[in-house]
């Protein structure tokens, strides 16, 4: 039997092996702690988890799709291809789960403001959502340079209520904005509760947005069974912090003949150095409240990265990623811009579905992969969101400019 | 002794402890610059050691973090800025202060901090529980691992804290960031009251401490007081010149310290 059987992470301090833990301020250890005893009343709480499904239920629309492309599957020729359809969420991807989960939380601890990070804009989305949903005052994060690149988020999130801070420090992305929830935070902690948005950050936030995310692997699961009559060969999901990933896997760690693969983003490629793809080319270091593999150079100051997909553009990863590549139960492999370009348009011809940039590196992994595969084997791909975000990027590659 | 633990041991007023980036403005600055604090009346000195992503730090200490990384300045870099100070100066002790992962990146850091003359470590990032390996690390080569404790700490957790803690406790003065604006002189008061009962170790004061007035005021109520981002962003406004600069900071200086003591 692999390893990975009876996995009962993370430890009761916090670690996924020796990743994880609790790298903060002296300010926010009393709130972590906080937040920690609190979700486990809540997740011992049937009231708590009946609110949440009736949510997910009327508000998000799950369960999502598992959806058989079979056009994909022919022109591949390998493998059959399903897919975990998390682009039909309410608001476009999957990250709405553990906003719905943390806004609950809030709720439940009586602090009247939420505070949020974001990259593509799909996090903050999300958290402005349930926020107004739940009359929450919100403020969200943003690099000046997402800002600019992903304008259509910055406007919806203004729609549903939410106030825009653009980040001007450092470099001007996910990670600074990430600099900036946690100054907020450091200093309204009575009134506020910050939603991190990935499967990172201190301890509790790694294990609560996994748990608050493994719906996706809880349906999914259930549903290749009735499908198909039994469990996938291969588990695949794009990486970036890695919430979209550990939310589809938590549920298959124990079915150790399940094969689990994430995916990086290459960005130019991996030997470029211009990427975002830590466990492939990083090392281990602590970033954001815990210990992870990261983007760093020879003085552990964090590199800047790149990828065409702003969700994939961080230098660290989630610690449990870190935890399931050292013992070996899940690998992680890597697409480059190009390849989840080309697989982005594959899927937009073959199945009529537009994938968020950040999905297209998963699908890239599929194109690349499956058909090598036997047609008796089976992929299971998390779609995590749309690509309606990412239009205009494209277009701008097309040379089109819209207006 | 160290120097941190031989300083408080003789000092019958309260410290005063001075912050500054290595490298800000410039490199060949911070030598002289630390010199002139000391000439200004500072008892011991905090070095920042300038991080990409300083998650704790306030507009004037992120700015100069960035500006000290664009004149290239390392860990190493810093070190060897330790050693030349040390060259004329035995006895103020130096802490330095940072982000954990750049002394993880760094091969024997206890081994060359303790060679280079370094007497203490604050990592923002790095409380007790995660520490035993650095903390132990650093004890061997004759170095204290400074601990935070915040408004926000819970009796329970400071009386862990100060277990494991050495050289002196840095009590956070207030809820937020480097360089905040709303200290609250009476609550730190209660609260250093509360800490002095669980611990016999000097506790200094940072965070919100910006002219003579806020030091005398918080000085009546600790060992010491620790002042940052008044001094970095008043040098960054002060122009290139390194005389310039050094002057400042002489005067900066001692107007604080002329506060610290019209307050006793």
């Amino acid at each position: 039997m692999k390893d990975g059987s009876n996995y009962a992470q993370p430890s009761d301090d916090g670690h996924f092996g020796p990743y994880g833990g609790r790298f903060v301020a002296e300010t926010l250890m009393h709130a972590l702690e906080q937040l920690e005893q609190l979700y486990e009343d809540a997740r011992r709480d049937p009231e708590f988890h009946t609110e949440l499904r009736e949510d997910l239920t009327h508000f998000v629309g799950r369960p999502t799709p598992l959806y058989l492309a079979e056009r994909l599957t022919t022109e591949l020729g390998g493998a059959r291809v399903y897919l975990k359809r998390e682009d039909l969420n309410h608001t476009g991807a999957h990250k709405v789960c553990n906003t719905v989960g943390q806004a609950l939380l809030a709720k439940r601890m009586g602090k009247p403001r939420v505070i949020a990070e974001t990259g593509a804009g799909q996090h903050g989305v999300a958290t402005a959502t349930i926020a107004a949903r739940l009359g929450l005052e919100c403020d969200v994060y943003m690099g000046a340079e997402d800002v600019e690149r992903q304008s259509l988020n910055v406007y919806r999130m203004k729609l549903l209520g939410a106030n825009v801070i653009s980040v001007e420090s450092g470099s001007r992305t996910l990670k600074d904005a990430m600099n900036e929830a946690m100054r907020d935070w450091v200093t309204n902690v009575d009134t506020t509760h910050y939603i991190i948005g990935t499967v990172a950050g201190p301890h509790p936030y790694p294990m609560l947005v996994r748990d608050f995310a493994a719906t996706i692997g809880q349906e999914a699961r259930s549903q290749i069974l009735e499908a198909e009559g039994r469990l996938p060969d291969v588990l695949v999901a794009c990486v970036g912090g890695g919430s979209n990933a550990m939310g589809l896997f938590y549920p298959f760690i124990d079915d150790v003949d399940v094969d689990m693969v994430g995916v990086e983003a290459a960005g130019l490629g991996l030997d470029s150095g211009a990427h975002a793809a830590p466990l492939n080319d990083g090392s281990v270091g602590v970033l954001h409240g815990n210990r992870t593999y990261l983007m760093s150079d020879d003085d552990g100051q964090i590199v800047a990265t790149h990828s065409i997909s702003a969700g994939l553009d961080y230098p660290g990863v989630g610690p449990e990623h870190s935890h399931l590549k050292d013992i070996g139960r899940a690998r992680y492999d890597s697409a480059t811009d190009d390849e989840a370009m080309e697989a982005f348009r594959l899927l937009n011809r073959t199945e009529g579905i537009l994938p968020a940039l950040e999905s297209s590196h998963a699908l890239a992994w599929v194109v690349a992969n499956a058909p090598s595969m036997s047609p008796e084997q089976i992929i299971l791909m998390n779609l995590s969101g749309r690509g309606d975000k990412d239009i205009n990027t494209v277009a701008k590659l097309d040379g089109i400019e819209l207006t | 002794m160290t120097r941190i633990e031989r300083l408080f041991a003789n000092l019958e007023r309260p410290a005063l402890i001075t912050f500054i980036t290595a490298g800000d403005p410039k490199i060949e600055f911070t030598v002289p610059a630390l010199h002139a604090l000391v000439e200004g009346g500072a008892d011991l000195l905090e070095l920042g050691v300038p991080f990409s992503d300083p998650e704790a730090e306030g507009p004037a200490i992120q700015a100069s973090s960035e500006r000290a990384l664009a004149n290239g300045v390392t860990l190493t870099r810093t070190l060897e800025l330790v050693r030349e100070f040390r060259e004329t100066n035995q006895e103020t002790p130096i802490v330095l202060m940072g982000y954990l992962n750049s002394v993880l990146a760094m091969k024997d850091f206890a081994a060359k901090a303790g060679d280079a003359g370094v007497d203490g470590l604050i990592m923002v990032n790095l409380p007790p529980e995660e520490a035993d390996e650095l903390r132990l690390d650093l004890k061997n080569h004759g170095i204290n691992l400074i601990f935070l404790v915040a408004p926000t700490t819970t009796d329970q957790r400071a009386r862990y804290i100060v277990s494991k803690a050495s050289g002196f406790v840095y009590y956070v003065s207030l809820k937020g960031i480097t360089g905040a604006d709303h200290l609250e002189t009476d609550s730190v008061a209660g609260k250093l009251a509360n800490l002095r009962t669980m611990t016999d170790l000097p506790i200094c004061v940072g965070f919100g401490i910006k002219d003579g007035r806020t030091a005398g005021l918080i000085g009546k109520h600790a060992h010491g007081v620790v002042v940052g981002s008044a001094l970095v962003s008043r040098m960054a406004d002060q122009g290139p010149g390194v005389e310039g600069v050094c002057q400042l900071l002489e005067t900066e200086t001692r107007a604080l310290r002329e506060g610290l003591e019209a307050s006793q």
